[in-house]
């Protein structure tokens, strides 16, 4: 899993290749500049003997190279943090964008079945986890390897039994580091996973703060999250810590190298091999060679972190996607709606939706009624192609809709649904949803749906902003509106999903009349309550457990006395 | 931080005990040359490696000591902000929270609280130890020769400078880079939450685009942000390289005209590097540092919000007669907006039932929601047992009135911690009761007690929904019940059947609703229209005398009316 995530960080990185060579060559200039400046301080030394006896021409020289290196050092090391900042913020642009188109892909059935909240953190925090873990490690990596093969190349230069000694003794830092990071790696995944459920708990007490007030419940509120602020902060403490043990165990192995060095030079000194000048350059290049492990080491904890991140991001953008069977497209329709032995159940093992054979002629108004829980939002769920039928076909004029664009199908339908969306725009963006129409036809819309009134006393009527969350409209107001949004467009097909319910019966009564105008001569689907609304529809499907037990015309199903008699009876208990 | 003080001493005190420790290594190294070497003494070269191996270990353990107690501190100071700033947030009003909007609470919530955490954790780390060696080094170099080590008291200066101007720089800009994120969380937000809708109107590709637009500003945002940042590192080496420079010159100097040695020069030389060395460190810490201090300020302007709604301290619950009493009540949801209620006065005695009836937007939610305090009213006073509503405490209010909510949610968990949300000691008899009047009995046991319940309730029906939240506002046991149009989903004999249950409870009920079948049995019947009180009375009165009522109610009932 691990090595898949990491192939597709760099075959991603490997996209913006000109930047990242550019700044690999950056990073070369900037580590020899770097380590060539100590080697001309020192010679430069060399100059300044003693009283009366400094060589300035020499000096000079010597002087005027190493502002030279400085600024190529300077130049170098800007221009490298500007390239891997521009790599890493265009990695996180694009992962950011994938994820989001990929959640307009995604099934509903992901989506009904996974936190809001979860999904969030991974197109937030992991991406942004991810980018800034990139930042660190790919720069401070590279660079760091280079000082390594600089340092060693010196150390040969000077004694090649001392370079051997640094050399053997290198994998044993290397082999600490990866032990420790192997270990760690599980712990930063709980970490994460504690991260995004804080996240969702956070969401949903800030949702559900209505509830948490009225109830008083801010006691248990805290309670549900202080159990998860507490796992994050025993997973967070386990993770910090133990990955930061690597850099004072690599830095510890780093000293052993350095007493080796220093036992090997002084019993070379004393066979009279070496001279103590050169033991004394072999030990403080010893010194650099173990920094840049130590930085190494150091973003391996931010890298960890990002994998883990990364992970959690391929992770949502592997995800299944809806089927993209049907790519013909429908601009028109007659209306002509029918099931054709369909089955459909959300979880695979309890049926729902059992053979079911229906045909809605172009312009009937078919009526869905049932108990509470009874499946009828699962036909809508259906014919709006939310969910596609295990078995069976549903037709649109004789055409299986499988086989037709899930957006072109949509487009045909009018849906207003019982708990009604309001998007962060303005009244006039929310009628509008994406379609162009003029500023006439939206009101024109809000008359018919007598959305008019309530949006006038609004303080900046059509172009007052709304949100999901904010509490300025009622219940009854959203639907007023949605049902705007369908009066804009007219399609063929509407579905009514109790597209009333928390509408007065008196402007219900007048929207009624809009509706039967709009209805006339396009098929309409509700689901309805109040059966006085459904006593004029072509056919009544009547469903329990979700199943249809009776289907038919009011009256005939009167007559029947079933369970349509029995549910028509009571409204008026 | 305050209660993470050992910690925060002793994580830095053992980082610079681990520096001093360093400190010693050349001290041994120069006794190996001076003494091993010059005199052949290998059993003494041995015991000084030794000896630095001994420094090793105790290098190792002083600093694990130190990353424990850093790591420790930040990971649970961490911890309290996140207890106190939910506990902050929950203490909101629901003005405020409006006001100041959802989605970027939850970001200081994860993302801000996030950078905080790990900008403790490297201050603790590193912050302390950098400036120690820092100005360690100029205090040795001051003692090696005064007049070269002037040098050193330009450059720091200068380093501090540009350090500070960096900083100023890019704090505001991160700022912004922080507001962007905050936009494009809100329009994930809206994609997932309003996904149905989204499709349906086909917005997939426009949202896409919107998306990437926003995304985009964020990405210049970024890059604008660390183009500025991204100097501290080379401008910060390139002045230690000219003070360098600058020391070998004037060292030059000084050594010919004999007022310094070649030793003392590379011991200067050395203690710029060693400067130099933890100034790169502490640069790359700057960024971190610079985004935890923005993050600290977007968190701490939280904790200074004020809650625009404070509770009383009346414990006990008051007696009168009147359970509810309405006197010359207006409210409008923002200044200068329309009123959404205007002069509304009326009561209600204890034990009976009111029932609310109105338009869409006649007020009826907003009564119930200043019923149970969500929100305030602006003129005018709202009695409970002839206490004003104000005075009591947030539990006493929450014994006082209960509401089931228009939009019926479930909390994640179970159906069963979703009841005892409400009333932590229900015993099974209470929970099996109050599922009993909500008429959600029968499906409840179908499904166990245990059953999971997703985020929202999401996995239930609406009307199962409803009924779970009538079912939790019954636990609760309040001695007023208000039900904010909660049958709606319900089909009319559920509903019927969860009226004659209500009825049967000793409790003083609001049931709020469209239906007017919803109202026949109420003692007395409110008739709101457009946020004033169009009439009062029971159903039989109000039929005969106000035209709206019985206009509402004739729609309902032509056919009944009719056919008998």
């Amino acid at each position: 899993m691990n090595k898949g995530t990491l192939r597709r960080i760099v075959s991603l990185i490997l996209e913006y290749k000109f930047s990242f060579f550019l700044s690999l060559l950056f990073a070369l200039i900037y580590t020899i500049s770097g380590l060539l400046i100590p080697l001309l301080t020192g010679r430069a030394v060399d100059f300044i003997v003693a009283k009366g006896n400094v060589d300035f021409t020499g000096l000079f020289r010597i002087l005027s190279l190493i502002a030279f290196l400085a600024i190529l050092s300077f130049i170098s090391s800007y221009l490298m943090a500007r390239l891997n900042n521009r790599i890493s913020y265009r990695v996180s642009r694009r992962m950011r964008d994938l994820s989001f188109s990929k959640l307009s892909r995604l099934p509903l059935s992901y989506l009904d079945s996974h936190p809001s909240g979860d999904t969030l953190s991974r197109i937030i925090n992991d991406v942004d986890n991810l980018s800034d873990g990139l930042i660190l490690g790919f720069s401070q990596l590279f660079t760091g390897i280079m000082t390594i093969l600089g340092t060693l190349i010196m150390l040969f230069g000077l004694n090649y039994i001392l370079a051997l000694v640094v050399l053997l003794v290198t994998p044993l830092s290397l082999f600490v580091a990866s032990f420790i990071s192997n270990r760690t790696q599980r712990m930063y995944r709980v970490m994460a996973e504690d991260r995004s459920r804080q996240t969702e708990c956070i969401d949903e007490m800030v949702r559900m703060d209505d509830e948490v007030k009225i109830y008083n419940g801010k006691r248990n509120a805290e309670a549900v999250f202080d159990k998860i602020n507490e796992d994050y902060a025993a997973s967070s403490f386990k993770a910090t810590f133990f990955s930061s043990i690597t850099n004072p165990a690599t830095r510890f192995v780093n000293s052993i190298v350095y007493a080796l060095t220093a036992l090997t030079g002084a019993l070379l000194a004393i066979n009279g091999r070496i001279s103590v000048g050169l033991m004394t350059s072999a030990l403080s290049y010893a010194n650099q060679y173990t920094k840049p492990f130590n930085e190494i080491t150091g973003v391996i904890a931010e890298f960890q972190s990002a994998i883990v991140s990364a992970f959690r991001v391929f992770a949502l953008l592997d995800e299944k996607e809806e089927s993209r069977i049907g790519e013909g497209e429908i601009s028109s329709s007659e209306g002509d709606v029918s099931f054709d032995d369909v089955s459909f159940s959300y979880d695979k093992s309890q049926k729902l939706i059992e053979n079911f054979s229906f045909n809605a002629k172009s312009g009937e108004h078919v009526a869905i009624v049932g108990p509470t829980g009874a499946g009828k939002t699962t036909i809508i769920n259906l014919l709006m192609r939310f969910y596609d039928a295990d078995k069976g076909r549903i037709l649109l004029d004789g055409r299986d809709i499988t086989t037709i664009d899930r957006q072109s199908v949509r487009k045909l339908f009018g849906m207003v649904l019982q708990d009604t969306y309001i998007r962060n725009a303005s009244v006039k963006d929310n009628i509008l949803m994406g379609r162009s129409f003029s500023d006439e036809d939206v009101r024109k819309a809000a008359r018919l749906s007598h959305a008019d009134a309530f949006i006038e006393r609004l303080p900046n009527g059509y172009d007052t902003m709304l949100s999901d969350e904010s509490s300025s409209l009622s219940q009854g107001e959203r639907q007023l509106l949605s049902i705007a949004r369908i009066m804009l467009s007219l399609p063929p097909v509407l579905i009514l999903d109790e597209a009333t319910s928390s509408i007065d019966t008196r402007t219900e009564l007048l929207i009624q009349n809009s509706f039967a105008r709009l209805m006339e001569g396009r098929t309409t689907f509700s689901v309805a309550h109040r059966l006085s609304t459904i006593e004029n529809a072509d056919t009544i499907i009547v469903l329990k457990d979700g199943s249809v037990v009776e289907m038919g015309r009011h009256e005939e199903l009167l007559e029947k006395k079933g369970f349509y008699y029995e549910l028509y009876r009571s409204q008026f208990i | 931080m305050k209660p993470y003080g050992k910690e925060c001493v002793l994580a830095p005190l053992f980082k610079l005990s681990e520096a001093l420790l360093e400190l010693f290594v050349p001290l041994v190294v120069a006794s190996i040359i001076d003494y091993g070497i010059s005199n052949n003494d290998v059993p003494y070269i041995l015991r000084m490696c030794l000896l630095l191996v001994l420094l090793a270990l105790l290098g190792l353990s002083v600093s694990i000591t130190a990353q424990y107690f850093s790591a420790k501190a930040a990971s649970f100071y961490s911890r309290d902000v996140k207890a106190a700033l939910f506990r902050k947030i929950e203490s909101l009003s629901k003005v405020d929270l409006d006001r100041v909007g959802e989605a970027t609470l939850i970001t200081r919530m994860t993302s801000d609280m996030n950078l905080l955490q790990t900008g403790v954790n490297m201050t603790l780390r590193l912050l302390l130890r950098s400036p120690f060696v820092v100005f360690g080094a100029a205090i040795m170099a001051f003692t090696v020769n005064v007049r070269a080590a002037l040098i050193f008291a330009v450059t720091i200066p200068l380093l501090t400078l540009a350090i500070v101007i960096f900083m100023c720089i890019s704090l505001p800009r991160f700022k912004v880079v922080q507001a962007r994120l905050d936009r494009i969380l809100s329009r994930t937000r809206e994609n997932l939450v309003g996904v149905r809708v989204m499709r349906a109107f086909a917005l997939e590709e426009a949202e896409e685009d919107a998306f990437k637009k926003e995304n985009e500003s964020l990405y210049l945002m970024q890059i604008a942000a660390s183009k500025i940042s991204v100097l501290t590192n080379p401008v910060t080496s390139m002045i230690i390289n000219l003070s360098i420079i600058a020391l070998l010159y004037f060292g030059a100097i000084n050594v010919n005209i004999g007022s310094l040695s070649q030793g003392e020069l590379v011991a200067l030389v050395n203690y710029m590097n060693q400067i130099l060395v933890e100034l790169v460190k502490l640069a790359n810490l700057i960024i971190t540092i610079t985004k935890a201090i923005n993050s600290g300020n977007r968190i701490s302007a939280v904790f200074h919000l004020e809650s625009s709604i404070t509770f009383g301290n009346q414990e006990d619950v008051a007696q009168a007669d009147d359970a509810i009493v309405f006197d010359n009540v207006s409210f409008s949801y923002s200044e200068g907006a329309k009123n959404a209620l205007s002069n509304v006065s009326f009561s209600l005695k204890k034990g009976q039932t009111l029932g609310i009836i109105g338009g869409t937007g006649s007020g009826k939610s907003t009564l119930a929601a200043l019923l149970t305090r969500l929100y305030d009213v602006k003129s005018g006073e709202i009695r409970l047992f002839g206490k004003d509503i104000r005075t009591y405490s947030e539990k006493a209010l929450s014994e006082t009135v209960s509401m089931a909510l228009q939009k019926a949610r479930l909390f994640k968990g179970s159906i069963r911690s979703n009841l005892l949300f409400v009333k932590e000691d229900a015993d099974s008899e209470d929970i099996d009761n109050a599922l009993k009047v909500a008429r959600a009995k029968e499906f409840v046991d179908k499904k166990g007690l245990d059953a999971p319940v997703e985020a929202l309730g999401k996995n239930f029906s609406g009307g199962q929904r409803q009924r779970l939240s009538v079912a939790r506002a019954v636990l609760k046991g309040a001695r007023i019940i208000v039900l904010d149009d909660s049958s709606s989903a319900l089909d009319y004999k559920t509903e019927s059947e969860m009226r004659r249950e209500l009825g049967s409870l000793d409790s003083t009920l609001v049931i709020i609703s469209q239906r007017a079948s919803s109202m026949l049995h109420a003692d007395k019947i409110i008739v709101l229209d457009d946020g004033h009180i169009a009439a009062v009375g029971n159903h039989e009165q109000l039929l005969a005398s106000s035209p709206l009522y019985s206009e509402i109610y004739y729609t309902q009932f032509e056919k009944e009316e009719r056919n008998e």
